[in-house]
């Protein structure tokens, strides 16, 4: 009998933690919007917003306080009808671009968004180069010496010879 | 096997210099005392935010923008609880003593945990302003605390300093830059 009670409470345990698990996030349930629709968006805009105090993660994701001001901040917004765009202009134009974790195209983010197509490109006509040279060089080849063919000449006769 | 071939030489080149780039920002923190992680404000050259705060204790007047305009100024986002606003007041009371206006704002602060603060280690502040909830100094883009913004004339934000203000910050950046701003 005992046995079978620790098993059903091994199990409540593991159920408990399993559960646990898979609500783990920064948010904390007196932030969560009534609205399933809007909490849903905020989830969303929070997720692209780097906490500037951990600097590596999402407002989402970090349970600093600032990160939770902002959540609340994103939300108190959300409520009063801004959109998504008007949001994340709101929090760059206090924090810069760098609080997007999904920057901006523009003349500052241009190395960042272009430079791996301009990596690309590069080894492209490198690519294009290399086997250019490779399908001319047998046009190129520099023909035999009257001298070298003598040599060759000399070297086939004895083979023929033997 | 004479000499490299120049088309090997290119990649190399392009490694080596990333390397480099990478190496010196790495360890900028060392070269001119710079943190990499400081982040430039993105209010630079633009008005200060519009705010009114209360005062800390309830009474008399708090800060409110109003009071940035026509002076060049300092603003300092310190906390009670915050151990670097601690060890950077001996330098804002230096500041306040040879002249300079500094305005304080408040953040996320008991009235009696303040102003125990102020009593104990001197009050540099011209006028300070209680940010209970931290909602005015998101809308400085403070992120960390203690935060110094300088501010012109026009009431724009010139500057911002990340973390304590050292005896070397105020001799290299904020006299430079007060001076140029006709303190």
């Amino acid at each position: 009998m005992t046995r079978h009670l620790f098993q059903r409470i091994g199990v409540l345990i593991l159920a408990i933690c399993l559960a646990a698990g898979s609500i783990v996030m920064a948010v904390e349930p007196v932030e969560i919007l009534a609205d399933a629709k809007l909490e849903a968006r905020a989830r969303a805009i929070s997720a692209d917003l780097r906490c500037l105090v951990c600097q590596n993660q999402s407002i989402d994701d970090s349970d600093a306080d600032l990160a939770r001001d902002l959540r609340l901040v994103v939300r108190e917004r959300l409520t009063n009808g801004d959109t998504d765009a008007q949001i994340f202009e709101f929090v760059a134009a206090r924090y810069g671009d760098f609080v997007l974790l999904n920057p901006p195209f523009n003349a500052r983010t241009i190395l960042l968004w272009g430079g791996p197509a301009g990596v690309f490109i590069i080894g492209l006509i490198g690519v294009m180069i290399y086997f250019r040279r490779r399908g001319i060089n047998p046009d190129q080849t520099v023909p035999l010496t009257a001298d070298e063919k003598r040599q060759l000449n000399a070297l086939l006769d004895e083979k023929t010879e033997r | 096997m004479a000499g490299i071939r120049p088309a090997f030489m290119f990649p190399v080149a392009i490694l080596v210099s990333l390397v480099a780039v990478f190496a010196i920002h790495l360890y900028q923190v060392g070269i001119e005392g710079k943190v990499v992680s400081d982040l430039p404000s993105a209010l630079i050259n633009k008005p200060a935010p519009t705010f009114n705060l209360p005062p800390i204790d309830g009474k008399g007047a708090g800060f409110s923008s109003k009071q940035l305009a026509g002076i060049v100024s300092l603003v300092n986002v310190w906390a009670s609880w915050c151990p670097p606003c601690r060890a950077e007041h001996p330098q804002l009371m230096r500041l306040a003593r040879e002249g300079v206006t500094i305005y304080g704002i408040s953040y996320k602060d008991t009235s009696a945990a303040a102003r125990a603060f102020l009593t104990e280690l001197g009050n540099p502040f011209k006028s300070i302003g209680a940010d209970r909830f931290g909602r005015a100094s998101i809308d400085w883009g403070v992120y960390g605390y203690p935060e110094t913004f300088v501010i012109d004339r026009r009431g724009h934000i010139r500057y911002r300093h990340v973390g304590p203000i050292s005896a070397d910050d105020i001799s290299d950046k904020i006299y430079p830059l007060l001076e140029s701003l006709g303190k």
